[in-house]
């Protein structure tokens, strides 16, 4: 065999499984939702015959149209992305501090602090989503402290548990790791020259993180951005155990839709919006990204 | 009185002394050249003056001011990084403006000033280029013109050339020679290498382990090594060493192992029987295929046991009957062939006693 198909069928041996595993239970799937979605619910749920009783195609948009028709749906999505924007926005402002303390302690703490930002992960994600149930119960010694302090003031007592808060809260506490570890990969790697020369070149502390730090840490927050905001875009667990009635967010209708209601074409609709969603909106955090970063960021040196 | 004055710094690492000491005035305009081996302390002392780093004792005066207490951001001292450190996320301009920023430069002033810079360093043309779009030698470019642009009373250069191929460094000496004499700011440069050293200053201070072994011009520190390490660390030399035999008349002779007596003129008043080091460059040796005519100083017989051969000039070391080393430079522009000597070839040193260095140590 020549050496060039033969270096062919060494690429196609490596790369071909996970090709084909992404084909059959992604690229497929997909391909079955969206063409779901343009489908009429069955009558016991699931989906209609594709061909009716009369011979014809039964294809059409009235999923879409209720979608764009009751606005309570635009709602949910935008209350969604919403929730996932300031789960970002807090994620933000507290792993960043974070990652930059790793980033600056001596090599030999390095691993085990970033050991303890992952040590979460080694219990199961429902367990640690039930725990804030207990947490922020209301027999809870922080409920009753919250409470005890709003009295003092002659508040009425709060409910933290059901709420947007506990949604929120436990939002931030899952997708923390995400935003950490993006952020201290990159920060690790800032050369300490490019601050000493800034120093010398007369800039304060403040003027070396807004002017050096930070610009070159874009493309870690950007990383870490798109790892808290896409999975907290979709999400359902957290508002079903710990949000009220009210914190209903897109990834609670679309299991509602397929599992309770079982209209698996509108269900395929709001996945596909909230995919389009996600897409479009990495897409132009990326356009952003590379705009900022001018011509010439680091990671495109 | 001297515009930097540095008196009695010490910086100790733990059990390590890495600045022991240190006592050095730098004149305004001075080119000012801090020269040793790595470790001797020479970019700690640099560290210090750019604030950086705090000595642990002694003082750090600019135009009479202490400046220990001063945070190296409000320090009219800049520095020229070994890495030129520049802001990769900046243009060129976005760099060379950055200190005008700081010292919040009205925005019109800047254009002017960053333009002026970029044609002083003929960079002209490339303010919109990005740092890693740039050769070696335009990246040192704009971090000079980077740390000129607020005019600072002394500019800190940490081995600007070292990152730079040789010809490209040869080319960049020069520059800097010229830049300094246009600009008249006092240069504190810091480097390993000893020809770069002599090609570019007024002043050496050679260091060694934290301390400053001779304060000098080029033209003496190279001529008149006052320690063996300077003599040995300065381009190449001959350490001929031994005791003193005698000391007469403004002529000392040195008993050295494998050659003999070797006489060299010094004033000394260094008694017989206590050690010496004559320091003998090698291009001041004659070295000769016949005995010379004259009656020299000094001369010895030896056979040529290596040869390096550099182009313009080989380095012979020649072997003496008794057991001596002595390395010889000829330059091969005179002979019309490819080098005078052959390994294994009979030769004959000589020299006078003005030709070597009595080191008394």
């Amino acid at each position: 065999m020549p050496a060039r198909s033969r270096e062919r069928l060494g690429k196609w041996l490596v790369s071909g499984p996970p090709l084909a595993y992404l084909l059959v239970f992604f690229a497929i799937p997909t391909l079955i939702m969206v063409l779901a979605s343009f489908r009429t619910p069955g009558e016991f749920g699931g989906l209609a015959p594709l061909v009716d009783d009369a011979g014809t195609l039964d294809l059409n948009v009235e999923s879409y149209a209720r979608f764009l028709a009751e606005p309570v749906y635009a709602e949910v999505f935008l209350k969604s992305v919403w929730y996932a924007l300031l789960t970002t926005l807090l994620c933000l402002a507290l792993a960043y501090p974070l990652a930059a303390l790793i980033a600056k302690s001596p090599k030999k703490y390095r691993d085990l602090l970033l050991l303890l930002v992952i040590l979460p992960f080694w219990s199961n994600f429902l367990i640690r989503v039930y725990a804030w149930m207990i947490i922020l119960g209301p027999q809870a010694a922080l409920a009753r402290g919250v409470n005890g302090i709003l009295g003092w003031f002659g508040h009425e007592p709060v409910p933290l548990l059901f709420s947007s808060f506990a949604v929120l809260v436990c939002l931030v506490y899952v997708h923390l790791p995400f935003m950490v570890l993006p952020l201290y990969a990159n920060l690790e790697k800032h050369d300490q020259a490019l601050l000493d020369a800034a120093q010398d070149l007369g800039a304060d502390a403040w003027q070396r993180f807004w002017r050096i730090t930070f610009p070159l840490s874009l493309p870690g927050v950007y990383a870490g951005a798109a790892l808290v905001f896409i999975p907290a875009l979709g999400i359902f667990a957290i508002p079903d155990i710990l949000g009220g009635p009210e914190d209903s967010l897109i990834g609670n209708l679309i299991k509602q839709q397929f599992l309770e209601t079982r209209d698996w074409p509108f269900g395929s609709v709001l996945s596909i919006v909230l995919t389009v969603a996600a897409l479009a909106l990495a897409a132009l955090a990326a356009l952003i990204g590379r705009r900022s970063a001018g011509g010439g960021g680091p990671e495109r040196a | 009185m001297a515009l930097l004055e540095i008196q009695g710094v010490t910086r100790r690492f733990g059990d390590f002394t890495a600045v022991d000491n240190v006592s050095l005035a730098i004149e305004a305009g001075e080119f000012f050249t801090l020269l040793g081996p790595s470790g001797c302390g020479k970019t700690t002392l640099l560290r210090m003056i750019a604030g950086f780093d705090v000595p642990d004792g002694g003082r750090i005066r600019l135009d009479g001011e202490d400046l220990v207490n001063r945070a190296p951001e409000s320090r009219p001292v800049r520095t020229v990084f070994q890495s030129y450190a520049l802001f990769p996320h900046m243009t060129v301009d976005g760099n060379i403006a950055f200190p005008l920023k700081m010292a919040r430069t009205p925005s019109a002033e800047i254009r002017g000033k960053v333009a002026a810079a970029l044609e002083d360093v003929r960079l002209s043309g490339f303010g919109r280029r990005y740092p890693h779009e740039l050769s070696g030698g335009q990246r040192q470019r704009v971090a000079i013109a980077r740390a000129l642009i607020t005019h600072p009373a002394v500019l800190l250069l940490d081995e600007p050339l070292a990152a730079l191929d040789a010809k490209l460094r040869e080319d960049m000496q020069v520059e800097l020679i010229n830049l300094q004499k246009e600009v008249g700011i006092t240069f504190v440069y810091v480097t390993h290498d000893q020809t770069e050293a002599l090609a570019l200053s007024h002043r050496i201070a050679v260091m060694n382990r934290g301390q400053v072994e001779q304060l000098d011009e080029p033209s003496r520190i190279y001529g008149f090594p006052r320690t063996r390490f300077v003599a040995d660390f300065i381009g190449h030399c001959n350490l001929l060493s031994g005791p003193v035999v005698a000391n007469a008349d403004g002529i000392v002779s040195v008993d050295v192992a494998g050659l003999g007596p070797v006489r060299v003129a010094a004033r000394s008043t260094m008694a017989p029987g206590r050690p010496g080091t004559i320091a003998l460059r090698p291009e001041k040796i004659r070295i000769q295929a016949a005995a010379p005519m004259d009656t020299p100083d000094n001369h010895f017989r030896g056979t040529v046991a290596d040869l390096l051969y550099m182009g313009d000039v080989t380095v012979y070391r020649v072997d003496t009957p008794g057991g001596g080393k002595v390395e010889a430079l000829l330059a091969n522009s005179a002979s019309g062939r490819a080098k005078f000597f052959e390994v294994g070839d009979a030769v004959e040193m000589s020299w006078p006693v003005a030709a070597g260095h009595f080191i008394e140590e």
